[in-house]
Protein backbone atom coordinates (compact mmCIF):
# COMPACT_ATOMS: atom_id res chain seq x y z
CA UNK A 1 0.00 0.00 0.00
CA UNK A 2 0.99 3.46 -0.56
CA UNK A 3 0.28 6.89 0.08
CA UNK A 4 0.10 9.25 -2.78
CA UNK A 5 0.04 13.03 -2.52
CA UNK A 6 -0.07 15.74 -5.15
CA UNK A 7 -0.11 19.38 -4.29
CA UNK A 8 -1.99 20.91 -7.52
CA UNK A 9 -3.52 23.74 -8.90
CA UNK A 10 -6.77 24.24 -7.90
CA UNK A 11 -8.57 24.76 -11.49
CA UNK A 12 -6.87 21.45 -12.55
CA UNK A 13 -8.94 19.59 -9.81
CA UNK A 14 -12.09 18.41 -11.14
CA UNK A 15 -10.20 17.32 -14.54
CA UNK A 16 -7.60 15.37 -12.21
CA UNK A 17 -10.70 13.85 -10.05
CA UNK A 18 -12.25 12.64 -13.37
CA UNK A 19 -9.55 11.17 -14.62
CA UNK A 20 -8.77 9.33 -11.09
CA UNK A 21 -12.17 8.19 -11.54
CA UNK A 22 -11.70 6.84 -15.15
CA UNK A 23 -8.77 4.36 -13.57
CA UNK A 24 -11.40 3.46 -10.83
CA UNK A 25 -9.47 5.30 -7.94
CA UNK A 26 -12.56 6.55 -6.38
CA UNK A 27 -11.42 7.09 -2.68
CA UNK A 28 -9.11 9.86 -1.79
CA UNK A 29 -8.93 12.82 0.67
CA UNK A 30 -8.72 16.18 -0.82
CA UNK A 31 -8.10 19.95 1.38
CA UNK A 32 -7.66 23.71 0.14
CA UNK A 33 -4.22 24.89 0.82
CA UNK A 34 -1.24 27.73 0.21
CA UNK A 35 1.55 27.05 -1.08
CA UNK A 36 5.02 28.23 -1.21
CA UNK A 37 7.12 28.00 -3.84
CA UNK A 38 8.52 29.31 -8.01
CA UNK A 39 5.63 30.33 -9.10
CA UNK A 40 4.59 34.39 -8.42
CA UNK A 41 1.37 36.14 -8.90
CA UNK A 42 0.77 39.91 -9.22
CA UNK A 43 -1.63 41.55 -6.52
CA UNK A 44 -3.05 44.91 -6.50
CA UNK A 45 -4.47 46.46 -3.63
CA UNK A 46 -5.32 49.89 -2.64
CA UNK A 47 -2.67 51.39 -5.16
CA UNK A 48 0.14 48.84 -4.00
CA UNK A 49 0.95 47.00 -6.54
CA UNK A 50 3.19 43.30 -5.16
CA UNK A 51 4.20 39.63 -5.94
CA UNK A 52 3.02 37.34 -3.89
CA UNK A 53 4.26 33.54 -3.87
CA UNK A 54 1.59 32.49 -1.33
CA UNK A 55 -1.30 30.49 -3.32
CA UNK A 56 -4.01 28.62 -3.12
CA UNK A 57 -3.62 24.97 -4.14
CA UNK A 58 -5.14 21.78 -3.90
CA UNK A 59 -4.04 18.76 -2.06
CA UNK A 60 -4.84 15.18 -3.03
CA UNK A 61 -4.26 12.43 -0.30
CA UNK A 62 -4.68 8.88 -2.23
CA UNK A 63 -3.84 5.58 0.08
CA UNK A 64 -4.14 2.96 -2.85
CA UNK A 65 -2.94 -0.84 -3.23
CA UNK A 66 0.50 -1.40 -5.10
CA UNK A 67 -0.71 -2.24 -8.30
CA UNK A 68 -2.78 0.63 -9.15
CA UNK A 69 0.45 3.74 -7.85
CA UNK A 70 1.76 3.53 -11.07
CA UNK A 71 -1.35 3.98 -12.74
CA UNK A 72 -2.50 6.84 -10.53
CA UNK A 73 0.85 8.64 -10.84
CA UNK A 74 0.54 8.82 -14.52
CA UNK A 75 -2.63 10.00 -14.69
CA UNK A 76 -2.30 13.01 -12.02
CA UNK A 77 0.84 13.97 -13.84
CA UNK A 78 -0.86 13.99 -17.48
CA UNK A 79 -3.82 16.18 -16.04
CA UNK A 80 -2.68 18.01 -13.51
CA UNK A 81 0.10 20.13 -15.88
CA UNK A 82 -0.29 23.46 -17.72
CA UNK A 83 3.25 23.34 -18.74
CA UNK A 84 4.20 26.85 -16.23
CA UNK A 85 5.84 27.02 -13.19
CA UNK A 86 3.57 26.02 -10.59
CA UNK A 87 2.12 23.10 -11.68
CA UNK A 88 2.95 21.15 -8.34
CA UNK A 89 4.54 17.98 -7.63
CA UNK A 90 3.51 14.55 -6.22
CA UNK A 91 5.09 12.86 -3.17
CA UNK A 92 4.32 8.82 -2.79
CA UNK A 93 4.95 6.72 0.33
CA UNK A 94 4.85 3.32 2.47
CA UNK A 95 1.26 3.16 4.17
CA UNK A 96 1.57 0.18 7.00
CA UNK A 97 -1.74 -0.98 7.29
CA UNK A 98 -5.42 0.37 6.69
CA UNK A 99 -8.73 -0.62 8.26
CA UNK A 100 -12.31 0.15 7.38
CA UNK A 101 -13.87 1.17 10.34
CA UNK A 102 -17.66 -0.27 9.21
CA UNK A 103 -16.60 -3.75 8.87
CA UNK A 104 -13.32 -4.03 10.37
CA UNK A 105 -11.85 -5.43 7.21
CA UNK A 106 -7.95 -4.92 6.98
CA UNK A 107 -5.26 -4.62 4.53
CA UNK A 108 -5.89 -4.11 0.36
CA UNK A 109 -9.43 -5.35 1.16
CA UNK A 110 -10.16 -2.70 3.02
CA UNK A 111 -9.24 0.00 -0.12
CA UNK A 112 -11.56 -1.64 -2.39
CA UNK B 1 -45.90 75.42 -1.07
CA UNK B 2 -46.30 73.40 2.25
CA UNK B 3 -47.79 70.75 0.17
CA UNK B 4 -44.94 70.77 -2.81
CA UNK B 5 -42.71 70.15 0.04
CA UNK B 6 -44.26 67.42 1.82
CA UNK B 7 -44.34 65.58 -1.76
CA UNK B 8 -40.69 66.76 -2.50
CA UNK B 9 -39.07 65.44 0.66
CA UNK B 10 -41.19 62.39 -0.06
CA UNK B 11 -39.84 62.00 -3.47
CA UNK B 12 -36.09 62.47 -1.97
CA UNK B 13 -36.43 59.91 0.45
CA UNK B 14 -38.02 57.58 -2.52
CA UNK B 15 -35.17 58.03 -4.19
CA UNK B 16 -32.51 57.51 -1.77
CA UNK B 17 -34.59 54.17 -1.05
CA UNK B 18 -34.02 53.30 -4.92
CA UNK B 19 -30.67 53.95 -4.71
CA UNK B 20 -30.34 51.22 -1.99
CA UNK B 21 -31.60 48.92 -4.21
CA UNK B 22 -28.45 49.03 -5.71
CA UNK B 23 -26.58 47.88 -2.70
CA UNK B 24 -28.99 44.96 -2.65
CA UNK B 25 -28.41 44.13 -5.89
CA UNK B 26 -24.70 44.05 -5.27
CA UNK B 27 -25.01 41.54 -2.34
CA UNK B 28 -27.83 39.42 -3.81
CA UNK B 29 -25.55 39.16 -6.75
CA UNK B 30 -22.42 38.33 -4.57
CA UNK B 31 -23.59 35.85 -2.78
CA UNK B 32 -25.32 33.60 -5.44
CA UNK B 33 -21.80 33.55 -7.64
CA UNK B 34 -18.79 31.82 -6.67
CA UNK B 35 -15.93 33.71 -3.97
CA UNK B 36 -13.53 33.49 -6.63
CA UNK B 37 -15.78 36.18 -8.76
CA UNK B 38 -16.75 38.71 -5.91
CA UNK B 39 -14.49 41.78 -6.75
CA UNK B 40 -15.47 41.46 -10.34
CA UNK B 41 -19.43 41.64 -9.39
CA UNK B 42 -18.73 44.13 -7.09
CA UNK B 43 -16.67 46.06 -9.48
CA UNK B 44 -19.77 45.94 -11.85
CA UNK B 45 -21.94 47.58 -9.77
CA UNK B 46 -19.93 50.09 -8.87
CA UNK B 47 -19.37 50.98 -12.07
CA UNK B 48 -22.70 50.85 -13.32
CA UNK B 49 -24.30 53.30 -10.88
CA UNK B 50 -21.68 55.79 -11.47
CA UNK B 51 -21.51 55.77 -14.84
CA UNK B 52 -25.63 55.44 -15.06
CA UNK B 53 -26.00 58.42 -13.02
CA UNK B 54 -23.54 60.32 -15.32
CA UNK B 55 -25.16 58.95 -18.34
CA UNK B 56 -28.00 59.70 -17.84
CA UNK B 57 -27.27 63.53 -16.52
CA UNK B 58 -25.86 63.81 -19.99
CA UNK B 59 -28.60 62.67 -22.48
CA UNK B 60 -30.04 60.16 -21.18
CA UNK B 61 -33.10 61.87 -19.21
CA UNK B 62 -33.85 64.32 -21.66
CA UNK B 63 -34.04 61.28 -23.93
CA UNK B 64 -36.69 60.01 -21.68
CA UNK B 65 -38.28 62.96 -21.57
CA UNK B 66 -37.86 64.87 -24.44
CA UNK B 67 -41.48 67.01 -23.58
CA UNK B 68 -41.91 66.84 -27.50
CA UNK B 69 -41.57 64.08 -29.88
CA UNK B 70 -39.15 64.57 -33.66
CA UNK B 71 -41.31 61.03 -34.57
CA UNK B 72 -44.77 60.48 -33.97
CA UNK B 73 -43.78 59.31 -30.35
CA UNK B 74 -40.79 56.87 -30.78
CA UNK B 75 -38.26 59.16 -30.16
CA UNK B 76 -37.57 62.81 -29.04
CA UNK B 77 -34.41 64.59 -27.39
CA UNK B 78 -34.23 67.75 -25.68
CA UNK B 79 -30.86 68.68 -25.86
CA UNK B 80 -27.49 67.94 -23.67
CA UNK B 81 -27.39 68.32 -20.02
CA UNK B 82 -29.58 69.24 -17.33
CA UNK B 83 -31.78 72.42 -17.27
CA UNK B 84 -34.13 73.63 -15.06
CA UNK B 85 -37.03 75.10 -16.38
CA UNK B 86 -36.66 77.55 -13.22
CA UNK B 87 -33.59 79.79 -13.48
CA UNK B 88 -32.68 78.80 -10.06
CA UNK B 89 -33.70 75.09 -10.04
CA UNK B 90 -36.21 75.82 -7.39
CA UNK B 91 -39.51 75.23 -6.67
CA UNK B 92 -41.91 75.35 -10.14
CA UNK B 93 -45.41 74.83 -9.83
CA UNK B 94 -45.88 74.92 -13.51
CA UNK B 95 -42.80 72.03 -13.99
CA UNK B 96 -44.68 69.57 -11.73
CA UNK B 97 -46.82 70.24 -8.46
CA UNK B 98 -45.42 66.96 -6.96
CA UNK B 99 -41.58 67.40 -6.64
CA UNK B 100 -38.86 69.75 -8.51
CA UNK B 101 -37.30 69.57 -11.77
CA UNK B 102 -33.69 67.91 -9.55
CA UNK B 103 -35.85 65.43 -7.42
CA UNK B 104 -37.04 64.22 -10.86
CA UNK B 105 -33.62 63.79 -12.34
CA UNK B 106 -32.22 61.74 -9.47
CA UNK B 107 -35.28 59.16 -8.93
CA UNK B 108 -35.33 58.70 -12.50
CA UNK B 109 -31.79 58.20 -12.95
CA UNK B 110 -32.01 55.95 -9.88
CA UNK B 111 -34.42 53.56 -11.87
CA UNK B 112 -32.13 53.50 -15.13
CA UNK B 113 -28.87 52.02 -13.85
CA UNK B 114 -31.17 50.14 -12.41
CA UNK B 115 -32.14 47.85 -15.56
CA UNK B 116 -28.40 47.87 -16.28
CA UNK B 117 -27.79 46.15 -13.05
CA UNK B 118 -30.23 43.71 -13.87
CA UNK B 119 -28.33 42.57 -16.56
CA UNK B 120 -24.75 42.44 -14.69
CA UNK B 121 -26.50 39.86 -12.51
CA UNK B 122 -27.26 37.24 -15.58
CA UNK B 123 -23.63 37.77 -16.99
CA UNK B 124 -21.88 37.01 -13.70
CA UNK B 125 -19.00 34.87 -13.58
CA UNK B 126 -17.95 34.84 -17.06
CA UNK B 127 -18.12 38.15 -19.27
CA UNK B 128 -15.59 40.11 -19.63
CA UNK B 129 -15.56 43.68 -18.14
CA UNK B 130 -14.51 45.97 -21.32
CA UNK B 131 -17.33 44.61 -23.74
CA UNK B 132 -19.94 44.85 -21.14
CA UNK B 133 -19.20 48.41 -19.71
CA UNK B 134 -19.69 49.29 -23.18
CA UNK B 135 -23.28 47.66 -23.93
CA UNK B 136 -24.33 49.05 -20.11
CA UNK B 137 -23.29 52.39 -21.67
CA UNK B 138 -25.47 52.35 -23.81
CA UNK B 139 -27.95 50.14 -22.50
CA UNK B 140 -28.64 53.15 -20.06
CA UNK B 141 -27.51 55.91 -22.31
CA UNK B 142 -30.15 55.22 -25.48
CA UNK B 143 -32.32 51.67 -25.17
CA UNK B 144 -33.61 52.12 -21.65
CA UNK B 145 -34.43 56.08 -22.41
CA UNK B 146 -36.15 55.56 -25.71
CA UNK B 147 -38.30 52.62 -24.32
CA UNK B 148 -39.30 55.06 -21.56
CA UNK B 149 -40.14 57.86 -23.51
CA UNK B 150 -42.74 55.63 -25.29
CA UNK B 151 -44.70 55.86 -22.49
CA UNK B 152 -43.31 57.57 -18.96
CA UNK B 153 -42.11 60.57 -21.66
CA UNK B 154 -45.46 60.33 -23.41
CA UNK B 155 -44.82 58.70 -26.42
CA UNK B 156 -47.06 56.60 -28.45
CA UNK B 157 -47.48 53.58 -25.61
CA UNK B 158 -48.76 56.17 -24.12
CA UNK B 159 -51.38 57.49 -26.49
CA UNK B 160 -52.50 53.69 -27.17
CA UNK B 161 -53.76 53.21 -23.72
CA UNK B 162 -50.52 51.22 -22.26
CA UNK B 163 -50.19 51.27 -18.91
CA UNK B 164 -46.80 50.39 -17.10
CA UNK B 165 -46.47 52.04 -13.08
CA UNK B 166 -43.46 52.25 -11.96
CA UNK B 167 -41.83 49.84 -14.34
CA UNK B 168 -42.21 45.85 -14.89
CA UNK B 169 -41.91 46.43 -18.62
CA UNK B 170 -39.96 49.52 -18.86
CA UNK B 171 -37.09 48.97 -16.16
CA UNK B 172 -37.47 45.05 -15.52
CA UNK B 173 -38.24 43.63 -18.42
CA UNK B 174 -35.88 45.55 -20.54
CA UNK B 175 -33.10 44.71 -18.23
CA UNK B 176 -34.63 41.28 -18.18
CA UNK B 177 -34.49 41.15 -22.16
CA UNK B 178 -31.03 42.84 -22.54
CA UNK B 179 -29.79 39.79 -20.20
CA UNK B 180 -31.62 37.16 -21.77
CA UNK B 181 -29.69 37.83 -25.35
CA UNK B 182 -26.42 38.82 -23.73
CA UNK B 183 -26.59 35.29 -21.82
CA UNK B 184 -27.68 33.60 -25.10
CA UNK B 185 -24.76 34.70 -27.05
CA UNK B 186 -22.30 34.66 -24.43
CA UNK B 187 -22.84 30.99 -23.27
CA UNK B 188 -22.89 28.81 -20.18
CA UNK B 189 -20.33 29.00 -17.36
CA UNK B 190 -17.98 26.20 -17.74
CA UNK B 191 -18.99 22.87 -15.82
CA UNK B 192 -22.54 24.30 -15.84
CA UNK B 193 -24.11 22.18 -18.52
CA UNK B 194 -22.00 19.23 -19.37
CA UNK B 195 -24.28 16.53 -19.73
CA UNK B 196 -26.46 17.29 -16.69
CA UNK B 197 -27.13 20.59 -14.96
CA UNK B 198 -24.75 21.07 -12.28
CA UNK B 199 -25.84 23.60 -9.83
CA UNK B 200 -22.44 25.88 -9.01
CA UNK B 201 -23.43 26.76 -5.66
CA UNK B 202 -23.24 30.39 -4.80
CA UNK B 203 -20.63 30.94 -2.02
CA UNK B 204 -22.83 33.06 0.69
CA UNK B 205 -26.68 32.29 1.27
CA UNK B 206 -26.72 35.29 4.04
CA UNK B 207 -25.26 37.83 1.51
CA UNK B 208 -28.25 37.11 -1.12
CA UNK B 209 -30.99 36.72 2.15
CA UNK B 210 -29.53 40.67 2.89
CA UNK B 211 -29.36 41.64 -0.74
CA UNK B 212 -33.27 40.54 -1.33
CA UNK B 213 -34.41 42.41 2.16
CA UNK B 214 -32.90 45.21 1.19
CA UNK B 215 -34.11 45.32 -2.73
CA UNK B 216 -37.79 44.72 -1.19
CA UNK B 217 -36.79 47.61 1.19
CA UNK B 218 -35.90 50.23 -1.97
CA UNK B 219 -39.16 48.62 -3.32
CA UNK B 220 -41.08 51.03 -0.99
CA UNK B 221 -39.41 53.54 -3.10
CA UNK B 222 -39.57 52.16 -6.43
CA UNK B 223 -43.21 51.70 -6.06
CA UNK B 224 -44.12 54.54 -3.79
CA UNK B 225 -42.21 57.31 -5.36
CA UNK B 226 -44.33 56.24 -8.45
CA UNK B 227 -46.23 57.64 -7.55
CA UNK B 228 -44.82 60.83 -8.04
CA UNK B 229 -46.23 62.76 -5.27
CA UNK B 230 -46.95 62.45 -1.64
CA UNK B 231 -50.75 62.03 -1.98
CA UNK B 232 -51.60 59.67 1.41
CA UNK B 233 -53.80 57.47 -0.33
CA UNK B 234 -51.92 56.46 -3.49
CA UNK B 235 -48.74 56.22 -1.48
CA UNK B 236 -50.41 53.98 1.58
CA UNK B 237 -52.04 52.27 -1.09
CA UNK B 238 -49.25 51.40 -3.12
CA UNK B 239 -47.56 50.27 -0.41
CA UNK B 240 -49.30 47.84 0.59
CA UNK B 241 -50.06 45.99 -2.65
CA UNK B 242 -46.19 46.01 -3.15
CA UNK B 243 -45.90 44.65 0.21
CA UNK B 244 -49.04 41.61 -0.50
CA UNK B 245 -47.29 40.87 -3.65
CA UNK B 246 -43.39 40.13 -2.29
CA UNK B 247 -45.37 37.73 0.42
CA UNK B 248 -47.63 36.41 -1.62
CA UNK B 249 -44.28 35.79 -4.14
CA UNK B 250 -42.46 34.11 -1.32
CA UNK B 251 -44.91 31.77 -0.51
CA UNK B 252 -45.75 30.83 -3.59
CA UNK B 253 -42.34 30.07 -4.86
CA UNK B 254 -41.67 28.08 -1.52
CA UNK B 255 -44.20 25.94 -2.21
CA UNK B 256 -43.63 25.20 -5.43
CA UNK B 257 -39.90 24.98 -5.04
CA UNK B 258 -41.11 22.36 -2.09
CA UNK B 259 -43.45 20.29 -4.86
CA UNK B 260 -40.46 20.34 -7.28
CA UNK B 261 -37.38 19.85 -5.33
CA UNK B 262 -38.34 18.02 -1.79
CA UNK B 263 -37.02 20.11 -0.04
CA UNK B 264 -37.43 24.80 1.56
CA UNK B 265 -35.58 25.98 -0.36
CA UNK B 266 -34.69 29.70 0.69
CA UNK B 267 -32.58 30.44 -2.76
CA UNK B 268 -36.39 30.21 -4.62
CA UNK B 269 -38.26 32.32 -1.28
CA UNK B 270 -35.69 35.21 -1.94
CA UNK B 271 -36.38 35.07 -5.78
CA UNK B 272 -40.17 34.56 -5.19
CA UNK B 273 -39.80 37.63 -3.13
CA UNK B 274 -38.23 39.26 -6.07
CA UNK B 275 -40.57 37.89 -8.43
CA UNK B 276 -43.96 39.06 -6.71
CA UNK B 277 -42.21 42.98 -6.31
CA UNK B 278 -41.50 42.85 -9.96
CA UNK B 279 -44.94 41.50 -11.00
CA UNK B 280 -46.60 44.04 -8.51
CA UNK B 281 -44.51 46.81 -9.85
CA UNK B 282 -46.73 47.60 -13.13
CA UNK B 283 -50.10 47.81 -11.57
CA UNK B 284 -49.56 48.88 -7.85
CA UNK B 285 -51.64 51.86 -7.54
CA UNK B 286 -54.46 49.93 -9.90
CA UNK B 287 -55.18 47.06 -8.67
CA UNK B 288 -56.95 45.05 -6.16
CA UNK B 289 -55.75 43.83 -3.15
CA UNK B 290 -57.28 40.75 -4.00
CA UNK B 291 -55.40 41.03 -7.23
CA UNK B 292 -51.92 42.10 -5.71
CA UNK B 293 -52.13 38.63 -3.74
CA UNK B 294 -53.28 37.02 -6.91
CA UNK B 295 -50.18 38.45 -9.19
CA UNK B 296 -47.70 37.99 -5.94
CA UNK B 297 -48.92 34.09 -6.06
CA UNK B 298 -48.45 33.42 -9.80
CA UNK B 299 -45.29 34.88 -9.88
CA UNK B 300 -43.87 33.12 -7.36
CA UNK B 301 -44.65 29.90 -9.54
CA UNK B 302 -43.06 31.49 -12.76
CA UNK B 303 -39.92 32.28 -10.95
CA UNK B 304 -39.72 28.24 -10.11
CA UNK B 305 -40.52 27.16 -13.44
CA UNK B 306 -38.49 29.88 -14.90
CA UNK B 307 -35.59 28.93 -13.38
CA UNK B 308 -35.85 24.99 -14.08
CA UNK B 309 -36.98 26.10 -17.90
CA UNK B 310 -33.86 28.15 -18.50
CA UNK B 311 -31.51 25.42 -16.95
CA UNK B 312 -33.74 23.02 -19.92
CA UNK B 313 -32.59 25.51 -22.65
CA UNK B 314 -29.04 25.94 -21.35
CA UNK B 315 -29.03 29.34 -20.47
CA UNK B 316 -26.87 30.40 -17.91
CA UNK B 317 -28.34 32.82 -15.22
CA UNK B 318 -26.86 32.48 -11.98
CA UNK B 319 -29.26 34.53 -10.25
CA UNK B 320 -32.28 34.34 -12.32
CA UNK B 321 -32.82 37.35 -13.57
CA UNK B 322 -34.62 36.47 -16.38
CA UNK B 323 -37.16 34.57 -14.74
CA UNK B 324 -37.29 37.20 -11.92
CA UNK B 325 -37.39 40.60 -14.09
CA UNK B 326 -38.16 39.37 -17.54
CA UNK B 327 -41.02 36.61 -17.20
CA UNK B 328 -42.61 38.44 -14.22
CA UNK B 329 -42.33 41.58 -15.89
CA UNK B 330 -44.10 40.53 -18.64
CA UNK B 331 -46.69 38.58 -16.00
CA UNK B 332 -46.90 41.80 -14.37
CA UNK B 333 -47.61 44.23 -17.17
CA UNK B 334 -50.10 41.60 -18.60
CA UNK B 335 -51.95 41.69 -15.29
CA UNK B 336 -52.12 44.89 -15.64
CA UNK B 337 -54.63 44.14 -18.20
CA UNK B 338 -56.32 41.46 -17.14
CA UNK B 339 -56.83 42.99 -12.65
CA UNK B 340 -57.25 46.52 -13.74
CA UNK B 341 -60.80 47.57 -15.27
CA UNK B 342 -59.54 50.65 -16.90
CA UNK B 343 -56.75 49.20 -19.19
CA UNK B 344 -57.16 46.60 -21.90
CA UNK B 345 -55.45 43.12 -22.25
CA UNK B 346 -53.97 43.41 -25.61
CA UNK B 347 -52.66 46.92 -25.76
CA UNK B 348 -50.87 45.32 -22.42
CA UNK B 349 -49.34 42.55 -24.86
CA UNK B 350 -48.91 45.05 -27.71
CA UNK B 351 -46.54 47.24 -25.04
CA UNK B 352 -44.74 44.13 -23.91
CA UNK B 353 -44.26 42.59 -27.79
CA UNK B 354 -42.89 45.98 -29.07
CA UNK B 355 -40.55 46.73 -26.06
CA UNK B 356 -39.32 43.03 -26.39
CA UNK B 357 -38.85 43.27 -29.83
CA UNK B 358 -36.87 46.95 -29.98
CA UNK B 359 -35.04 45.66 -26.84
CA UNK B 360 -33.89 42.27 -28.58
CA UNK B 361 -32.87 43.78 -31.83
CA UNK B 362 -30.61 46.82 -30.23
CA UNK B 363 -29.19 44.14 -27.80
CA UNK B 364 -28.37 42.04 -30.37
CA UNK B 365 -26.73 44.02 -33.09
CA UNK B 366 -24.70 45.87 -30.07
CA UNK B 367 -23.41 42.28 -28.84
CA UNK B 368 -23.09 40.57 -31.90
CA UNK B 369 -20.55 43.45 -32.85
CA UNK B 370 -18.36 43.74 -29.40
CA UNK B 371 -18.35 39.64 -29.92
CA UNK B 372 -16.93 40.43 -32.94
CA UNK B 373 -14.28 43.08 -31.98
CA UNK B 374 -13.35 42.47 -28.43
CA UNK B 375 -15.10 39.36 -27.21
CA UNK B 376 -17.81 38.82 -25.00
CA UNK B 377 -16.44 35.90 -22.23
CA UNK B 378 -12.69 36.09 -20.53
CA UNK B 379 -10.70 33.19 -21.50
CA UNK B 380 -10.95 29.70 -20.25
CA UNK B 381 -8.27 30.00 -16.97
CA UNK B 382 -9.39 33.05 -15.95
CA UNK B 383 -13.27 32.02 -15.56
CA UNK B 384 -11.71 28.67 -13.90
CA UNK B 385 -8.85 30.56 -11.74
CA UNK B 386 -11.56 33.41 -11.01
CA UNK B 387 -12.62 37.14 -12.50
CA UNK B 388 -10.86 38.32 -9.00
CA UNK B 389 -7.23 37.19 -9.33
CA UNK B 390 -7.30 37.60 -13.37
CA UNK B 391 -8.73 40.84 -13.81
CA UNK B 392 -8.74 42.50 -10.40
CA UNK B 393 -5.31 41.07 -9.36
CA UNK B 394 -7.43 41.05 -5.73
CA UNK B 395 -9.14 38.34 -3.48
CA UNK B 396 -12.22 39.48 -1.95
CA UNK B 397 -11.27 37.51 1.01
CA UNK B 398 -7.81 37.48 1.21
CA UNK B 399 -7.59 36.21 4.89
CA UNK B 400 -8.40 32.94 3.77
CA UNK B 401 -5.32 32.53 2.07
CA UNK B 402 -2.71 35.07 3.18
CA UNK B 403 -1.55 35.66 6.75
Amino acid sequence: MKKIEAVIRKSKYSEVKKALHDIEVTFFTYWDVTGVGNEQVGHVYRGVTYNTSDIQRRYISIICSDEIVEATIETILNTAGTGEVGDGKIFVSDILETYRIRTKEKGGDALK
Amino acid sequence: MEQLTTNNVWMMVCTALVFIMHLGFSTLEIGLARSKNTVNILFKNVFIISIGILIYSIGGFNLMYPGEFLWDGFIGFAGFGLEAPMADGSLDLAYNAGYTYWTDFLFQAMFAATAATIVSGAIAERAKLESFFIFSILLVGIIYPIVGSWKWGGGWLDEAGFYDFAGSTLVHSVGGWAALVYITLLGARLGKYNGQVKPLEGHSIPMAAIGVFLLWLGWFGFNGGSVLSADPGATSFTLVTTCLAAAAGAISAIVFARIVSKSFDVTMGLNGILAGLVGITAGADSVSVGASIIIGLIAGAIVVFGVNLMDRLKLDDPVGAVPVHLLNGIWGTLAVGIFAEDFSFLTQLKGVLAIGVFVVVLSYIILIILKKTMGLRVTEREEVEGLDIHEHKMNAYPDFINE
